[in-house]
């Protein structure tokens, strides 16, 4: 079960949904990582559509055990690769998608980054349980209509906003933390060329549409992955042993309709002036808080062109 | 050389011999002298391995699946809640056959909160695939470690082993025990050479989703593969036996069964003060015996059945339930003569759950209440004023 023939060490053919965002940020991450790379996977969609018996879609050595035991399978991996010494030219990988990361895999992530493994986490983060049906995670945002927090006369969609995975990470004292998106692919290739690049504990959440739980046209998954960044709902962010050392900065910031306005999952908040207020002040803390918007014309601007 | 040991060193003296790559465990009684020793020789240098201080029993668990899955030799031990809360991995090892090799130092199960001994911790994994074996002694359980890897590791075998030893009585108890020498252990386990692994020169897919077109084979292959590890078992036994020049292991040992006209079943230490309780009443012209069951899963039958077919009245006794059920042992052993002709009258006893001591005179108990009268669920030492109204 190998990928060999492919160009990409994570080949096509495999059983995503079309204009499915993980398949693409799962397959720019590894061909950025190269074939010195080892996979630990937790359970989800990513697992299940690449690696159905007997195909894989992998061209790396790539592991799948449990739901949320990847942090730890991949801890188990790069122990064995420090006693056998090649670690230092082999890259590992834990990855999994915004629940395996989040919920019921954070007390392994939690224990790999306190025990400082030299292992990238990738979070690819759709935001909600898509492989079991569109249930609600840590990580959905505030007010989505999903299959655990569905609208209702008593209830708008999920009463919660987003756990901040990157706080928690830099919390752990990580010696790199990202967010990305897969509405600026470049982007997440250099930041997981940084990320391997610096020994320790490392972590990217790379924002992924998903158009079945999302309810958006797939062949829109880039601009609503542009569109989450350009209304400051999902700031792309860098930190460096713990200070935040990259923001990308945004010319022209968006109203969240803008965002809203293209997904089945917040339908019901677009005729709702008050819940659009509240996402808003999501928005608006974040741009405050990262310093998103652009002072001058003369400082970096946003310049990554999704293809439309 | 003999050196008197606590059962917990002798096991960490036997991992050492071993060399494990990795080891990783969480702390639960009475498990942790095994790790501690272990930790210690690391810290030391006596041993050259990554030890790896997890965050619970299931990441442990994983970190082993993940480390012998890179094709390193790894080493865990848990206990009870531990082993409860690994559960999942426990199972899924087996699945991915990785020749994991733990320690489950046998405690008790929650609730009420009890850290004493009994087998009701590794029964609740009896289904997982992995192989389970069973000492009695210090000296067993340090070679039964030793022979593990060497079962699990067979090429053609590639499946996980539990080394059961009784939590307290034999992880801190004493004994002189025999430490074999470094080459004594090179020449008899050969170092882990797998045939597939996490290799960057040949990418494999390792734990991939199985549709029902494949799945009950993968199952299949792990159940037939448990009828060839009872034959490589007693191999590794006589192999043992040559290279280390005493008798360990195997799938069940026979104290004067022969001839004898009551016998009791029973695993783990409690088999020493049976043995004790049959030399007493043999010399007292008593014919009574004892079958020691080592290898639990896979399960022994034809063993059993040869060496129970004569013996007209069997007691089990076991360390463990069944809740709602007969306790299982109990079950798997009337199962072997289910059909057959003139079978022995099989009773079942429950006896020391969580730690209650098994004396001289409950095992005696036993041997008396063995009569032709078949008994189901009689539990030993049970104190029934502690049953009333009250309690209940």
């Amino acid at each position: 079960m190998t990928a060999e023939t492919s160009k990409h060490l994570f080949g096509s053919g495999h059983t995503a949904c079309a204009g499915c965002g993980q398949a693409i940020a799962a397959r720019l991450v590894v061909d950025v990582t190269g074939k010195n790379t080892i996979i630990a996977n937790n359970t989800g969609c990513l697992e299940v559509f690449s690696t159905k018996y007997p195909e894989s879609a992998w061209g790396v050595p790539w592991i799948h055990s449990l739901f949320e035991n990847a942090a730890a399978v991949a801890s188990g991996v790069e122990a064995a690769l420090k006693y056998l010494g090649t670690k230092d030219k082999i890259t590992v990988i834990s990855q999994a998608g915004d629940g395996g990361t989040a919920d019921i895999g954070l007390q392994a992530l939690s224990g790999m980054w306190e025990r400082g493994h030299d292992i990238l986490s990738v979070c690819y983060d759709n935001e909600a349980y898509m492989n079991t049906g569109i249930q609600r995670s840590g990580l959905t945002p505030f007010d989505t209509n999903t299959s655990t927090t569905p609208i209702g006369s008593q209830s708008a969609g999920n009463p919660r906003p987003k756990k901040p995975m990157p706080e928690i990470a830099v919390a752990h004292g990580l010696v790199y933390v990202a967010t990305a998106s897969v509405g600026y692919p470049r982007d997440i290739e250099n930041k997981v060329k940084k990320a391997v690049s610096i020994k320790g504990p490392k972590y990217i959440q790379i924002h992924v549409p998903c158009p079945l739980g999302w309810r958006h046209d797939p062949q829109i998954t880039y601009d609503i992955g542009k569109l989450a960044v350009e209304t400051g709902l999902y700031p792309l962010i860098e930190y460096e042993y713990g200070k935040l050392t990259g923001v990308r900065k945004l010319s022209k910031i968006k109203p969240v309709e803008e965002y809203l306005k293209f997904q089945g999952r917040f339908k019901h908040i677009l005729s709702s002036p008050e819940q659009i207020k509240q996402i808003q002040a999501i928005a608006d803390s974040n741009i405050e808080r990262y310093g998103l918007k652009v002072e001058s014309v003369s400082a970096p601007q946003d310049k990554e062109a999704g293809p439309l | 050389m003999k050196e008197l040991l606590e059962g917990s060193q002798a096991v960490a003296e036997a991992v050492r011999l071993c060399k494990p790559g990795v080891i990783s465990a969480y702390p639960i009684t009475p498990q942790t002298h095994i790790v501690e020793e272990l930790a210690a020789m690391v810290a030391e240098g006596k041993l050259r391995a990554e030890f790896v201080n997890v965050e619970s029993e299931h990441s442990a668990a994983s970190v082993v699946l993940g480390a012998v899955a890179t094709g390193v030799r790894a080493f865990t031990a848990t206990s009870s809640q531990g082993l409860l809360l690994m559960t999942e991995v426990v199972f899924n090892i087996a699945g991915m056959r990785l020749p994991v090799v733990m320690t489950c130092a046998n405690r008790s199960v929650s609730a009420p909160l009890n850290i004493w001994n009994d087998h009701q911790d590794a029964i609740t994994v009896r289904d997982s695939g992995w192989v389970q074996l069973h000492a009695e002694n210090i000296q067993e359980a340090l070679d039964l470690h030793i022979q593990a890897y060497r079962i699990g590791e067979g090429p053609k075998i590639m499946l996980p082993v539990m080394v059961n030893m009784d939590g307290f009585i034999l992880t801190h108890g004493l004994e002189p025990v025999d430490i074999p020498s470094q080459e004594q252990v090179d020449s008899f386990l050969p170092p882990y050479n797998p045939l597939y692994k996490l290799d960057v020169e040949n990418p494999l897919t390792l734990g991939p989703l199985v549709d029902p077109d494949y799945y009950m084979e993968a199952r299949f292959a792990i159940h037939d593969t448990h009828k060839d590890v009872l034959r490589l078992i007693p191999l590794i036994r006589d192999e043992f036996q040559k290279a280390f020049g005493r008798s360990s292991g195997g799938l069940v040992e026979e104290y004067r069964v022969k001839d004898a006209e009551k016998v009791i079943v029973a695993m783990g230490s409690v088999c020493g003060t049976i043995k004790d309780v049959v030399d007493i009443l043999r010399q007292k012209g008593k014919k009574v015996g004892l079958l020691k069951i080592i290898t639990y899963r896979p399960f022994p039958s034809l063993e059993i059945y040869k060496a129970l077919k004569d013996v007209p009245r069997v007691a089990i006794v076991e360390k463990a339930v069944s809740l709602g059920s007969y306790s299982p042992l109990l079950s798997e052993i009337r199962s072997v003569f289910c059909g057959k002709k003139n079978p022995p009258v099989i009773s079942g006893f429950v006896i020391g759950l969580g730690g209650r001591d098994i004396t001289i005179d409950s095992i005696k108990e036993i041997f008396k209440r063995l009569t032709a009268k078949q008994i189901s669920e009689e539990y030993i030492d049970l104190k029934p004023e502690l049953l009333g109204d009250e309690f209940v």
